[in-house]
């Protein structure tokens, strides 16, 4: 039976040893929204030598454009959205950082190999699920790029967000692991 | 002739966008629950109770059940006695649109050039539009709510008719393969046969109107499409790619008539959160 461990962000490298690939998680803390084309900026901001708009160290991105929240609400649905997008771009995060990623769908082998140097991991939450997911979220502001709308990154407060390990510390994949053993 | 105000159709385009975003269609449900019954894998069968969980408090809570609202897609049979009066039609239905995505609050999803710019346009406009003339004095619309992380995974090929029927399953069945966890298993498979390059994927696009609960009314096709959901679902991909038995709860085809050089098929893959609704003016 997997486990089910607590997450708080930022995340150390003694919190990701225990971490196997099938483990549910449920993070708490502060964490950071970026889609694709955010990811493109912070990635031309790197590239250029200068600062991001949060210190990424030990962080974790969540893959998600939310809904609008309802008036009196933080936030709206905010599930996971597809992860290989974001592949070009994560493995320059992993070397400045970045601790985490929550999406949804497989990972390229560059960035499982970037996750193995940097001790980083990937964790799935369920697409579609982005009620459940908001249930978790207690409060959101965007901190930059506004102007992307629904892309802009926000800073997420959250209690209990539930995610499953998807690619631990040591290369193992649950994609790769879960279809092998249900293939007829 | 009937004369219809076009200013009619805003609000039903309205209503349309709100509820399918919001309620999602028995025939999922029923087949979802259908297939978490026979699951093996424990994490499989936990992620249905989840996507359950979710449709429940998407109705309590009045939020879409999931945070990309789609692109507005609209499949409309005009009646040829229609006599639409009052102003621009399909600016009628962009309008509607507008306000379903403002006041639902629905996200916005469209950019305005798809390569350079790529700006989003704040109001989920433009919808897109595919217009039938029908026999008849009344409009039916129905919107197909479409997310992009399944619509990524659709794909065209112009097969040649030697690849026979073995060749279109191994297609599908292969994009759905490639597809992996990346659409939001359990999907419904959508596919288009015959017509034109450009028809095909109409066909595949509108043969996911077909409930869930109704089989391919001809038989010959209904095997076909059981054979592929067998296929699909021995691949082991399992709901959100980790692994399990239901990896599709359908395949729904759609098939017309083509060229003698031609085979083309099509494959829209939808997700588990299959957004359609129509309405009757």
């Amino acid at each position: 039976m997997a486990k089910e461990l607590h997450l708080q962000t930022p995340l150390k490298d003694d919190d990701l040893k225990e971490l196997k690939i099938g483990d549910k998680v449920l993070i708490t803390g502060i964490i950071y929204t970026a889609r694709d084309a955010a990811h493109k900026r912070l990635v031309d901001l790197i590239e250029a030598g200068k600062e991001l708009p949060f210190d990424i160290k030990g962080q974790i991105i969540y893959f998600v454009g939310p809904a609008p929240a309802r008036p009196g609400m933080p936030i709206g649905s905010a599930g996971p959205t597809t992860s290989y997008r974001m592949d070009p771009y994560s493995p320059i995060l992993l070397d400045a950082g970045l601790k985490g990623m929550i999406g949804k769908g497989p990972r390229s082998k560059e960035v499982i190999d970037s996750m193995i140097k940097s001790k980083a991991i990937y964790l799935a939450a369920i697409g579609g699920a982005a009620v459940v997911m908001a249930q978790s979220i207690k409060a959101a502001k965007v901190i930059a790029y506004e102007d992307l709308g629904t892309e802009a990154i926000r800073e997420l407060k959250v209690e209990n967000l539930p995610c499953i390990v998807a690619n631990d510390i040591f290369g193992n994949d649950l994609y790769d692991e879960g279809i092998k053993k249900y293939k007829k | 002739m009937r004369e219809i105000d076009v200013k009619e159709i805003i609000p039903i385009v309205k209503k349309l966008c709100i509820d399918a975003s919001i309620y999602i269609g028995d025939d999922v449900v029923e087949k979802l629950k259908e297939f978490q019954e026979k699951e093996e894998s424990p994490i499989a069968k936990e992620i249905i109770s989840i996507i359950f969980e979710n449709q429940r408090l998407s109705v309590e809570k009045q939020m879409p059940l999931c945070q990309d609202t789609g692109v507005a897609v609209f499949f409309i049979e005009l009646g040829q006695d229609v006599h639409l009066v009052e102003g621009d039609f399909y600016e009628a239905i962009n309008e509607g649109v507008r306000q379903g995505y403002k006041d639902g609050y629905l996200r916005k999803s469209m950019v305005d050039d798809p390569i350079i710019d790529r700006k989003n346009t704040k109001d989920n406009t433009p919808a897109l539009i595919y217009l039938d003339i029908v026999p008849g004095d009344k409009i039916k619309i129905t919107l197909a709510a479409k997310g992009g992380g399944s619509e990524n995974m659709s794909e065209v090929k112009m097969m040649k008719a030697a690849d026979g029927i073995e060749g279109v399953i191994d297609f599908v069945v292969d994009r759905v393969k490639r597809s992996g966890g990346n659409p939001c298993p359990p999907i419904i498979v959508g596919v288009g046969l015959g017509g034109n390059f450009e028809q095909s994927a109409l066909l595949a696009k509108k043969s996911l109107l077909r409930s869930l609960n109704e089989k391919n009314p001809d038989p010959k096709w209904a095997k076909v499409e059981d054979e592929i959901l067998e296929k699909v679902n021995n691949l082991g991909i399992g709901p959100q790619g980790l692994g399990g038995r239901t990896t599709a709860i359908a395949v729904n085809i759609l098939h017309k008539a083509c060229h003698i050089a031609c085979m083309p098929v099509a494959v829209n893959i939808q997700c588990h959160v299959h957004r359609h609704k129509s309405a009757v003016i």
